[in-house]
């Protein structure tokens, strides 16, 4: 068996010259050092060029979004960074549910930083008629389905409206928030948003950014 | 180690002569640290070639940030065509259309500095001269035939073919000299030769935007080296110290 | 912690290989400078494997989106520019560095008995190496790019019978198309690599069973019995070796002895390749050429189409010749020649220091020949460079003729039994 030993191989008779122990020993470990800042200097080209592209930053900056075409009741869907992002124009009906089953709720009041400051509010929205959200589930990444008009009813009795995740099975109301004993922990995301004018909002910052 | 160096010199022989017609070609006055010339270079782009080029491969956000161009500037006095700041250099020219017009579709300008090379384009810019046997009314020293109109001609004047008589080899000759301009373009001849050389300095900017920041890095790149060499060689010497 | 060493060697070997292959391996003691670029060459090779993972990353191997990709790269990608620059300045540095150990291996007799196989290996790096760049030239989907294939591509054509299905069927269309950049896309990124790193891995095996040849081409394993005690190397070698033979006290280990030297030439290496990466990364057009900046265009050819320059001294090769099929199998024949070195050479002594000026002089007349034609397949064609190639031409195969004819009984002079202190 070869012995296991990483130390330099030296001569075993050689003796002829008195052999500086610390010089080597410092210069081993000053050529390791700098040799390892280097390996450390190389990789950051490799590193930096996973970050997102010119291209991933020029598809993720702010989108305008026109709404004064959206109907009472009506959900529209815009990209924003590659994700859904919905708008609904949520009807005075719509707005006396959300008080209806708050005992239902994780989060009713949303405690968790899961929207702007702005929208740390009942309805979780600048304005109470219009809803923006992130459409992705909190639990594992997909697009709930918008139920409305009753059709909620069957997935949350007495409850006509909102989100269910197919994937899961998460139920979410028509202000993002997640209802008990489902797989997803948080309530939807409300982006950062701000409105331009009446009729135009910009999906990416707020106000207070701006 | 010589012998090493021999090897390399001779195995990459120099920089290859750009090819084109027979005129000596003139050194452009390249200065990519010059922020105030890669401006009006850009400025120039803008307004006399995006027309019918483009730089499709480079987005206006990119060369503001570069040039430092605030954005809310460059969008008001550089973007014509009412595209976003962070979308490409395009024009709305129909390729097809083009084609029919100039007869091949005007090529991309992005990298044409690294194509034809800065001194070609300064010296093809400022070498059309008058050609009435030519579609566009003008011919061009370095680039004979071309397909293109003089669009500087605002700025240059009617450029003239100069020739003089000299004397060669015993025999009085015509010989090209240079271009000449009627003078009733807006810039004085030294006013257009800078302004063409700001349009070159920002197309070499454009081939290559990553071009400063290399040498910035390559810099302390090449001191690390150095130290690093240093450390190593030190230590090679102390283990081979005992060896000859 | 020496407990969890000793229960990993007992399951894989990895201090075995390691001591047999580095800390216990013997190296000639008078390896020079030539001997650095093998290292460098691995050096280069894992350069090219890191920094092509990552354009792969970015690149998008499409007729439409290879030359936008590139430029993406570029521009857009954080030091994608940074990336694509190593990538391109180490092709052109594997060529220098390769060509640099050939020559090593030619002036001192590297190939000959026993090492042929090693030759032979190495000899399959270069030519996969070329497949490789080629390859890899193709993908930026330059003018260049596009030309230089159409023009290697149509060499097949050259091949009686069935030299025009062949092109075809190589460029999975009637011209070079999308389907070919494709399929070399394909080749360049997974199938080429493996086959160098495997090729590499024999070379090295390869090279530690016959032993590292030296600057004198002395023997640094003798007979076992035959060295006495006092003439053994001072340093641990591994049994491997010393089990075998007498390792004479000529060698130094091969860490760290000889890859400090390697560190050393590594260092001075990278300048030189960090210079041009950064600041003159075409090259003057020599490693990135100026047509190359413009995107393939099938309906018109560059004005002069030249292969980048490691390949020039081939193509000038190619040229020389007047006939088309013929001027193939001349350029097949320049390699091929290269390839049966070890057996062109018949003289039993193998560095040029203990050899006849005649062989000298023939070398080194060998490298200015590979020189100028690299020259002269590198430039705009010329009436006298015609002539002047055919003349090269004929002095490229004239080297291994008149080493043929000479080595058999060579005038050489004596080779010391050690290496001179």
């Amino acid at each position: 068996m070869s012995n296991v030993s990483v130390d330099a191989n030296e001569p075993a008779h050689n003796d002829n010259q008195p052999k500086n122990n610390n010089r080597r020993r410092f210069l081993t470990v000053a050529t390791s050092v700098v040799g390892g800042v280097g390996v450390v200097g190389a990789a950051v080209p490799f590193i930096a060029s996973w970050n997102p592209s010119a291209k991933a930053k020029a598809a993720g900056a702010d989108v305008e979004v026109d709404i004064s075409g959206i109907e009472p009741g009506q959900l529209i869907r815009v990209m924003w960074r590659s994700k859904p992002v919905w708008i609904v124009r949520r009807t005075p009906e719509i707005l006396e549910e959300l008080k209806q089953h708050e005992d239902n709720l994780k989060d009713p009041n949303s405690e968790a930083e899961q929207q702007p400051a702005f929208a740390k509010n009942y309805y979780r929205s600048e304005k109470e008629e219009y809803l923006v959200l992130v459409g992705i589930c909190t639990h594992l990444g997909c697009s709930p389905t918008h139920l409305k008009n009753g059709a909620f009813e069957e997935i949350v009795e007495g409850v006509p409206d909102g989100f269910f995740c197919p994937c899961h099975g998460s139920k979410f109301d028509m202000a993002g928030r997640v209802f008990q004993n489902v797989p997803a922990p948080l309530n939807l995301v409300v982006p950062p948003y701000q409105y331009v004018d009446d009729t135009t909002m910009i999906i990416g910052s707020t106000a207070e950014e701006a | 180690m010589k012998k090493l160096m021999y090897f390399l010199v001779f195995f990459l022989p120099g920089v290859a002569m750009a090819a084109g017609g027979n005129v000596p070609l003139d050194k452009a006055p390249i200065d990519l640290t010059d922020k105030a010339s890669l401006q009006r270079g850009a400025k120039l782009f803008m307004n006399y070639c995006l027309g019918c080029h483009s730089q499709k491969y480079q987005r206006y956000s990119r060369t503001f940030e570069d040039l430092g161009i605030p954005e809310d500037l460059g969008e008001k006095y550089l973007q014509f065509t009412g595209e976003k700041v962070t979308d490409y250099i395009t024009n709305t020219m129909p390729e097809t259309g083009a084609a029919n017009w100039f007869g091949n579709p005007p090529p991309d300008l992005t990298l044409v500095a690294r194509v034809r090379g800065p001194d070609w384009i300064y010296t093809y810019l400022r070498t059309f001269y008058v050609d009435e046997s030519r579609p566009f009314g003008v011919n061009n020293k370095v680039f004979p035939d071309v397909g293109m109109p003089h669009v500087l001609q605002p700025l240059q004047g009617t450029p003239r073919e100069t020739n003089e008589e000299m004397l060669v080899d015993g025999e009085m000759v015509e010989r090209y000299v240079g271009i000449k301009s009627d003078g009733d373009g807006a810039l004085s001849p030294g006013e257009y030769d800078q302004a063409v050389g700001d349009l070159v300095n920002f197309l070499e900017y454009s081939g290559e935007p990553s071009r400063l920041e290399s040498e910035q890095i390559g810099k302390w790149v090449l001191v690390f080296i150095a130290v690093l060499f240093v450390f190593v060689f030190l230590l090679k010497k102390e283990y081979w110290r005992e060896v000859h | 912690m020496n407990g969890f060493l000793n229960w990993i060697e007992q399951r894989i070997p990895m201090m075995r290989v390691a001591n047999m292959h580095a800390l216990q391996y013997p190296a000639p003691r008078n390896m020079n400078f030539w001997y650095v670029f093998g290292f460098l060459a691995t050096i280069v090779l894992v350069n090219q494997i890191i920094t092509g993972v990552w354009l792969t990353m970015s690149y998008e191997p499409s007729a439409d989106g290879a030359f936008r990709s590139v430029e993406f790269i570029m521009r857009e990608v954080d030091y994608g520019w940074l990336l694509r620059y190593m990538h391109s300045t180490g092709a052109s540095a594997f060529f220098i560095v390769v060509y640099l150990h050939m020559f090593r291996g030619m002036i001192y007799g590297s190939y000959q008995k026993p090492r042929e196989l090693l030759w032979i290996f190495g000899m399959f790096i270069y030519l996969a190496l070329m497949a490789e760049a080629f390859m890899g030239y193709v993908l930026p989907w330059g003018q260049m790019s596009y030309w230089g294939a159409q023009v290697i591509v149509s060499l097949f054509g050259a091949i009686p019978v069935i030299g025009p299905d062949l092109v075809i069927w190589i460029q999975g269309d009637y011209v070079i198309s999308g389907a070919t950049l494709n399929r070399f896309f394909a080749l360049h990124v997974i199938a080429l690599p493996l086959v160098i790193v495997i090729l590499v891995f024999l070379h090295i095996i390869a090279l530690h069973e016959v032993g590292s040849n030296n600057p004198d081409g002395v023997a640094i394993k003798h007979k076992k019995g035959s060295l006495p005690e006092s003439e053994k190397t001072p340093y641990k070698i591994h049994e491997y070796y010393t089990d075998k033979y007498d390792i004479a006290d000529d060698v130094v280990p091969f860490f760290p002895h000889i890859v400090l030297k390697d560190l050393v030439a590594f260092c001075v290496f990278l300048a030189a390749f960090t210079y041009v990466m950064f600041f003159a990364p075409e090259m003057g057009g020599k490693f990135l050429e100026h047509p190359n900046f413009e995107i393939a265009d099938p309906l018109k050819t560059p004005e002069h189409i030249f292969p980048v320059w490691y390949f020039t001294p081939f193509y000038a090769i190619l040229k020389a010749v007047p006939d088309k099929l013929f001027g193939v199998l001349a350029m097949f024949a320049a390699i091929g020649f290269l390839f049966a070195l070890p057996w062109w050479d018949r003289s039993n002594v193998r560095s040029w220091r203990y050899r006849s000026g005649l062989h000298k002089v023939n070398l080194i007349v060998f490298a200015i020949v590979f020189i100028f034609l690299g020259y002269l397949g590198g430039t705009p064609q010329e009436a006298w460079k015609l002539i002047a190639s055919q003349i090269a031409t004929i002095m490229y195969f004239g080297f291994f003729i008149a080493l043929f004819l000479y080595s058999k009984n060579e005038k050489t002079k004596p080779v010391p039994e050690r290496i001179p202190k």
